[in-house]
């Protein structure tokens, strides 16, 4: 029975908020936008930790990656002088000095990376090639799809292997055939002796030490191939980089122990580098990076929700008097067909609660297109959360009844007899 | 039901020195004055005195809007002189049936959902209730008009729909409100035919007039003035 009194009181209530469409629109807007924001500020900060997440899992949370960068002071230089040689970056030194000093570094991996263009009879493909040591492999785990990875072997005996990663695969030879072929670098031949799952490292804001078009080979290949020095000749001039390596990453232990080792790995570096000619990435850091975007987030759009969530109760209390009001002779007539005063309170609170939880589901249409046009016209990252979405309209709910229980008690203590003689 | 005695002579409503005093700023107004009252099953009255003699006074005490200050007042075999307010909506919901001057009906629901109200504080099922709405709309004439609002019916159409609202719950004891006040005399008497025909059929009915003629209809007549009975008695 009270079930079904639910049910016609529910219907009561749409049938009132429909009677005036354009006065109870206005009056839910305040829960609309309320509402709306409480889900785009959520899928805001779930989005940009997600990112984080994601990116840290594919850099591996105990990773420091350290790369070498040109010093911002000589790229103008470079650029104007017509002949110029520069030496900058890591240096074998460097990965030594790391490997010998911290105890808290579990493993490094020197890399050297060198674009190339790489070919297999009449097919070709530019490449980035990496010379590195087998345990790239442990720290930047990917799936091997055939073959092997790099072998300690390989490094120490100079052997010419080489591991490609999918994408070079396909665009090279043909995949039931990869393994034992020769590949082409230059004058170079290597052998193919594994084939690894790409996982898309580009286009976020910090990439993965791996990339799609790979092809790794061991480190003192590559040293002795092509050697430390690059030489460009591009529109006239020409320019000469020595560069030993491109790239170590380094791990660590544990996880307390990853930014710290990261700041002293740094004090070293700023002693033994005149200049700044490297970069460190600390996985681990874009987490609080991300946690502190959600939590900016958080608070003002927060601020906002509250706001307007607070001034949308209102305005639905403001209205429910005024219906109160101009529906008093109504009440008189309910009161004296024998309807007791919580009857009353229900019917008014219902109403109030259908204008409300309507508000809240409009609210949440608004709220799912927010994120979009945020990922649309920032290319931020947004993640709509379901749980986001029952809790918007659990506090639409709970905004109808907050703010309803003082028109709906208003309402059924109005006196019958002065209710029925009400013009 | 069983509280309904079967007797046409036994007692509905019983008044004994009904007292009721309102306090007007620093002034005590007493606008009923040790009135007793019987009505008997059956009974047809009518209430008539000037304005400010104490008859809606008299009709709010006896609908149960209102308490009396002192006195008793028993109804249907309960005393109801101070019963709560929940108790006394209940003995409206089951006992009472309300026709007012102005009709008073819900404008947004239509005939047959106005006709239905008292049912639905009753805990009727929404198809039984629509049923006897049904029902009582035919015994009105009113079974063309179910599905209309009442802003779309005429005064004498809409006090129809008030009065099978008054049958739903198949009251006790009909008190109707000067029920012809905001109609034309044609209409008024086509209305008065209605009510005196439920007299007929046995019902009990208190309506609270100042026209005489109209007053012609009920068979027992109650003059009221400065809040006490001055003449009580069948019609001559």
């Amino acid at each position: 029975m009270f079930q079904s009194r639910f049910l016609r009181n529910l219907r009561l209530g749409l049938e009132n908020v429909l009677l005036h469409k354009l006065r109870s629109l206005l009056t839910m807007l305040g829960i609309v936008f309320g509402v709306g924001s409480v889900i785009a500020m959520l899928s805001v900060g779930e989005g940009a930790s997600r990112q984080a997440m994601d990116q840290i899992s594919r850099l591996g949370s105990h990773n420091i990656i350290i790369s070498s960068e040109k010093p911002l002071a000589d790229k103008s230089a470079s650029a104007s002088g017509r002949k110029r040689s520069l030496l900058y970056g890591l240096t074998y030194a460097d990965h030594h000095r790391i490997r010998e000093t911290f105890d808290t570094v579990k493993t490094t991996v020197p890399a050297k990376i060198l674009r190339k263009e790489a070919s297999v009879g009449p097919r070709r493909t530019d490449v980035r090639l990496v010379g590195t040591t087998a345990a790239w492999f442990e720290l930047v785990e990917r799936d091997v799809v055939a073959g092997r990875t790099l072998m300690p072997e390989d490094v120490t005996e100079c052997n010419a292997v080489a591991v490609v990663t999918e994408a070079v695969a396909h665009k090279l030879l043909a995949v039931e055939h990869v393994l034992g072929q020769s590949l082409r670098v230059g004058s170079d031949v290597f052998e193919v002796v594994g084939v690894v799952r790409n996982r898309g490292g580009e286009g976020t804001s910090i990439q993965s030490p791996d990339r799609t078009s790979d092809i790794y080979i061991p480190l003192p290949v590559a040293r002795e191939r092509y050697g430390d020095t690059e030489v460009r000749i591009a529109s006239g001039s020409y320019s000469r980089e020595d560069v030993q390596l491109h790239q170590i990453i380094v791990r660590i232990d544990s996880l307390k122990h990853v930014e710290p080792t990261a700041e002293a790995i740094e004090r070293m570096f700023q002693s033994s580098h005149k200049t700044k000619d490297y970069q460190f990435h600390v996985p681990l850091a874009l987490l609080r990076q991300a946690q502190a975007t959600k939590r900016t987030f958080n608070i003002v759009l927060g601020s906002i929700a509250c706001i307007s969530l607070i001034v949308g109760g209102i305005g639905i209390m403001n209205i429910m008097l005024a219906s109160v009001t101009e529906r008093t002779r109504e009440i008189g007539v309910r009161r004296a067909l024998g309807a007791k005063k919580r009857q009353i309170v229900h019917q008014f609170l219902v109403e109030t609660v259908v204008l409300s939880t309507s508000g809240g589901i409009i609210g949440v249409a608004l709220g799912l297109l927010i994120p979009v046009a945020i990922t649309y016209l920032t290319q931020m990252p947004t993640q709509v959360t379901s749980w986001s979405v029952g809790l918007s309209l659990f506090i639409s709910i709970a905004i109808g009844i907050t703010f309803g229980i003082y028109p709906a008690v208003r309402a059924a203590n109005l006196d019958p007899i002065e209710a029925l003689r009400h013009e | 039901m069983q509280n309904r005695p079967n007797s046409s002579s036994a007692p509905v409503i019983r008044l004994s020195g009904i007292t009721k005093t309102y306090q007007m700023g620093s002034t005590e107004v007493r606008a009923l004055a040790e009135v007793s009252l019987t009505v008997a099953r059956g009974d047809f009255w009518a209430v008539m005195g000037p304005s400010g003699s104490g008859k809606s006074t008299l009709l709010n005490l006896l609908g149960c809007l209102d308490r009396p200050t002192s006195g008793n007042y028993e109804l249907a075999g309960q005393d109801v002189s101070n019963m709560s307010d929940d108790a006394l909506s209940d003995v409206r919901l089951r006992y009472l049936g309300f026709i007012f001057q102005s009709f008073n009906l819900l404008p947004q629901l239509s005939v047959l959902r106005n006709i239905a109200l008292p049912l639905y504080y009753q805990g009727w099922s929404s198809d039984r209730s629509r049923e006897r709405a049904h029902e009582l709309a035919n015994r009105v004439g009113l079974e063309s008009r179910m599905h209309h609002r009442p802003t779309e019916l005429s005064g004498g159409q809409r006090q129809r729909v008030a009065i099978a609202r008054a049958l739903a719950n198949d009251p006790a004891v009909i008190l109707a409100d000067e029920p012809t006040g905001n109609l034309d005399s044609r209409t008024g008497t086509e209305i008065m035919n209605m009510l005196s025909e439920l007299h007929a059929q046995g019902k009990t009915i208190i309506m609270v007039t100042h026209e005489a003629d109209i007053a012609t209809h009920a068979n027992k007549q109650l003059h009221m003035r400065d809040g006490r009975i001055a003449s009580a008695g069948e019609i001559a």
